[in-house]
């Protein structure tokens, strides 16, 4: 090919008969902060935590009205039961089925299950989940006995209850029991013919001195309700158990009441028009656990918000002093916050609580303890930013043009810094959080009577029967080990939105 | 530098003598506990109070209690928890089960939290780096109680390989005591790991992507001689400090952890004699929170100065 001897002819403008000109924006101009917004969405497990985070907030706003209990419905017996919703119990898939597993069952404790289910009708033993064989040598020969692992519907097992009514409760639960057909008071046991035990209203047959059943040669249990009707305390008239030939009595009289067996259940059915229901189980107080979560998340989310307002504020007028003038302000400035963020957070709180609790409340004095000292960080973070910026060209130029200092401070400097200071606050909030609910936890502070409770507060109960009722530490460790994962991420994925100059270098 | 040093030591000892005032003012303002009328040591306890100056200005009570501690290291007397007691005697006794439970757990988590950190670091970007990032976000957003909910549920309970709480007792050196005190362990180090990750990744890839790394490679070294010659020693100015910031928390011990798994240390006490009001201990709790917090801060920013020649150089202007 020859290029040297390409004719003239051959080249021609490109826009030979056309105008120049620049083509227009076809794109809309992005803000900083839709810009921002970009960037945040492209980071997947900030966006994954948003959502996560939302649902628990979302959670925290509706669980305790979804629960049919508030907070501070305090049930007596039911302490630290397992979760339990009676529908999905019904349907025998395992769970929510106020399940506890009792170990190495033998005959005589088969027989008191077998007791309650008898009587009651509803029958604690769900399943079987193991069997052992045990030999043991009885008038030198070897027998073989068997011993049972089973789960319990530890709400069926409580049964019966001793319980002293006066005249008036006992013809209203007869006259409910005529209206609902659901039996609360069972047939009345004396104690002299059940081998004198006090503490379980569960036999109604004979035993022996131990409270183990004693049967009939077919293995049945033999009844021993009172007929002594000189001992009944009041007339009754409504259902009877199956097999009652009329003269059963139903209630003993004390002077002026009555002392009745209930059955626990139905008389709860009785006092709250429903039965039983507890999602995530109950505490040690007898609280709606998935209710406490939520009252207890909403205290701390609010608290939290609030004290990170506070906290912004102060921080950025002492830090935005601190900076703008430097110098002098600066170092005696800088010497008071060295003092009040060297005096330990527990210290602070514990006095806060001892000085002022009785002035400004509880709350109160929690809330001045993290005022104390929780705005040093924020003022740092300001003071840098405005070590950053108010040397600048347009500082110069604005107080060349006579701008006040103030002027200079928050309509030049701050809206400069305002992005990172804001970013700083979402990962305050979890960190405030978290303290909160360590001082409610180690019981420093106690909110229960303000706020009816704190998931630190569910965890502290939760800590002490965490063998036999782990449900009550696992559903408000969940929850606040989500919170606090998502709110980090969701706090990191907005500074690096922010500031896409740092991203991945944690300050 | 020692002139800095000594500058720093002055200025933190005024802090502390500041916030020590402010809480001792703090504390005696409070309502004097009753003394239990029977008790042979009540007697003793009045005289001891009226002594202190209790009924004197705030400032000359401070005066009292500093003499007594500058003369005879006298720290009061307990008069709730331990009564009669030497309160000093009493924190003494719960220092080495705090020290030893966190002793044990930095020994093994400071090594491995690096390690991890430098290993993140050296395959940025990759799953690696991915996996231990996001693990280290998570690790250190739960907070330790919940590591120690599941530790104690789990290890102790349903698979019974541990004790539940830590074994009563002195023998801190034997083998049931170690036993016992493994799931406090584990459940603080998960924490420990997690930062020294976070800050030697963080440090590790920043000084890796400098200019005098590529220097070093285009002189001849190869990259591992180029990472442990200039990139390490260059990490290790701001991970050293850290470290000894983490030897000086040991004797504080964990508020929360102490509390789960029945460590008969210096934050139970603390908690003790909070629930108890037994103000004389609390008194020496905050002194010592107080010394601690103030030490560990000042060993991190001289360590700083010694371990890196350009802020030491930097400080003599």
């Amino acid at each position: 090919m020859e290029y040297e001897k390409i004719p003239a002819e051959k080249f021609r403008f490109v826009q030979e008969n056309e105008k120049l000109h620049d083509t227009e924006l076809q794109t809309k101009a992005r803000s900083f902060f839709s810009d921002a917004m970009i960037r945040f969405g492209k980071n997947k497990s900030s966006v994954i935590a948003t959502w996560i985070l939302l649902f628990l907030i979302l959670f925290a706003i509706i669980s305790p009205i979804l629960s049919p209990y508030s907070i501070w419905d305090k049930d007596k017996m039911y302490l630290n039961y397992a979760p339990y919703v009676p529908s999905i119990a019904k349907m025998n898939i395992g769970i929510l089925d106020g399940s506890r597993v009792y170990t190495s069952q033998n005959d005589a404790q088969m027989n008191y299950w077998k007791g309650i289910a008898e009587e009651t009708g509803m029958n604690p033993v769900i399943r079987s989940v193991g069997t052992h064989e045990v030999t043991t040598k009885y008038r030198g020969q070897d027998v073989i006995r068997y011993t049972y692992d089973l789960e319990i519907n530890t709400y069926y097992a409580m049964g019966m209850l001793y319980r002293t009514l006066t005249y008036a409760e006992f013809d209203a639960i007869q006259k409910w029991q005529n209206e609902t057909g659901i039996q609360v008071i069972y047939p009345y046991v004396e104690q002299k013919d059940i081998s004198g035990i006090t503490d379980n209203p569960n036999l109604w047959y004979e035993v022996d001195s131990k409270g183990a059943a004693i049967t009939d040669a077919d293995g049945n249990l033999i009844p021993v309700y009172s007929t002594r009707q000189e001992i009944a305390g009041r007339e009754y008239n409504s259902i009877r158990i199956p097999g009652d030939p009329g003269n059963y009595i139903y209630s003993y009289g004390k002077s002026g009441a009555v002392q009745c067996r209930i059955l626990y259940y139905n008389y709860y059915i009785y006092e709250n028009g429903h039965e039983p229901s507890f999602v995530m189980g109950t505490n040690a107080m007898g609280q709606d656990i998935f209710c406490g979560i939520g009252v207890g998340a909403r205290f701390s989310l609010l608290f939290a918000i609030f004290v990170s307002a506070i906290n912004l504020t102060i921080g950025t007028f002492y830090g935005a002093a601190q900076g703008y003038y430097g110098g002098a302000v600066d170092m005696i400035l800088d010497r008071i916050s060295d003092v009040l963020s060297g005096v330990p957070f527990i210290v602070v709180t514990t006095l806060f609580q001892l000085h002022l609790a009785k002035k400004v409340g509880v709350v109160g004095s929690f809330l001045f303890a993290f005022i104390l000292t929780g705005w040093i960080g924020m003022a740092a973070l300001t003071r840098r930013q405005f070590y950053r910026f108010k040397g600048q060209e347009f500082v110069m130029a604005a107080r060349t043009l006579g701008a006040s200092d103030r002027r200079l401070m928050f309509k030049h400097i701050f809206p400069n810094a305002i992005g990172s200071i804001i970013t700083s606050c979402a990962l305050v909030i979890p960190g405030v959080i978290g303290s909160e609910t360590s001082m409610t936890y180690l019981g420093i502070v106690d909110l229960s009577a303000f706020a009816g409770t704190t998931i630190g507060t569910l965890l502290s109960q939760g800590n002490a029967v965490v063998t036999t009722s782990p449900h009550a530490v696992l559903y408000p460790s969940i929850f606040l080990g989500l919170l606090m994962i998502c709110f980090n991420l969701f706090g990191n994925g907005l500074r690096d939105a922010f500031n896409p100059s740092t991203r991945g270098v944690d300050d | 530098m020692i002139k800095y040093a000594l500058q720093r030591i002055v200025y933190m000892f005024f802090v502390f003598m500041i916030i020590t005032f402010m809480s001792f003012v703090l504390i005696r303002m409070l309502p004097l506990p009753a003394l239990p009328p029977n008790d042979p040591h009540t007697a003793i306890l009045e005289i001891r109070r009226e002594a202190l100056g209790y009924n004197k200005p705030y400032l000359e009570q401070f005066g009292i209690f500093l003499k007594g501690i500058i003369t005879k290291w006298d720290w009061g007397t307990s008069e709730k928890l331990y009564i009669g007691r030497d309160v000093w005697q009493v924190f003494v006794e719960k220092l080495p089960a705090s020290m030893i439970v966190n002793l044990y757990s930095i020994i093994w988590t400071i090594p491995v939290g690096i390690a991890l950190g430098i290993w993140a670091a050296l395959k940025k970007n990759t799953m690696v780096d991915y996996t231990i990032s996001t693990l280290t976000m998570v690790v250190i957003s739960v907070p330790s109680f919940v590591y120690a909910f599941l530790i104690q549920y789990i290890l102790c309970f349903k698979l019974r390989l541990f004790p539940f709480v830590m074994k009563p007792g002195t023998d801190y050196f034997s083998w049931e005591m170690f036993k016992s005190i493994v799931p406090p362990i584990l459940a603080l180090s998960f924490g420990v790991i997690a930062g020294f990750t976070r800050t030697t990744r963080a440090e590790l890839t920043e000084v890796l992507t400098s200019e005098f790394m590529l220097l070093a490679r285009t002189k001849g070294l190869t990259k591992t001689q180029a990472t442990v010659r200039h990139a390490l020693r260059n990490c290790f100015v701001v991970v050293v400090p850290a470290i000894f910031g983490e030897f000086i928390g040991i004797i504080g011990g964990s508020l929360i952890i102490e509390r789960i798994f029945s460590i008969p240390g210096v934050g139970g006490l603390t908690l003790n004699a909070i629930t108890g009001l037994d103000y004389n201990i609390f008194m020496l709790s905050t002194c010592f929170y107080t010394a601690i917090g103030l030490a560990a801060g000042l060993v991190v920013d001289i360590s700083y100065g010694f371990i890196d020649p350009r802020i030491r150089m930097g400080s003599k202007k």
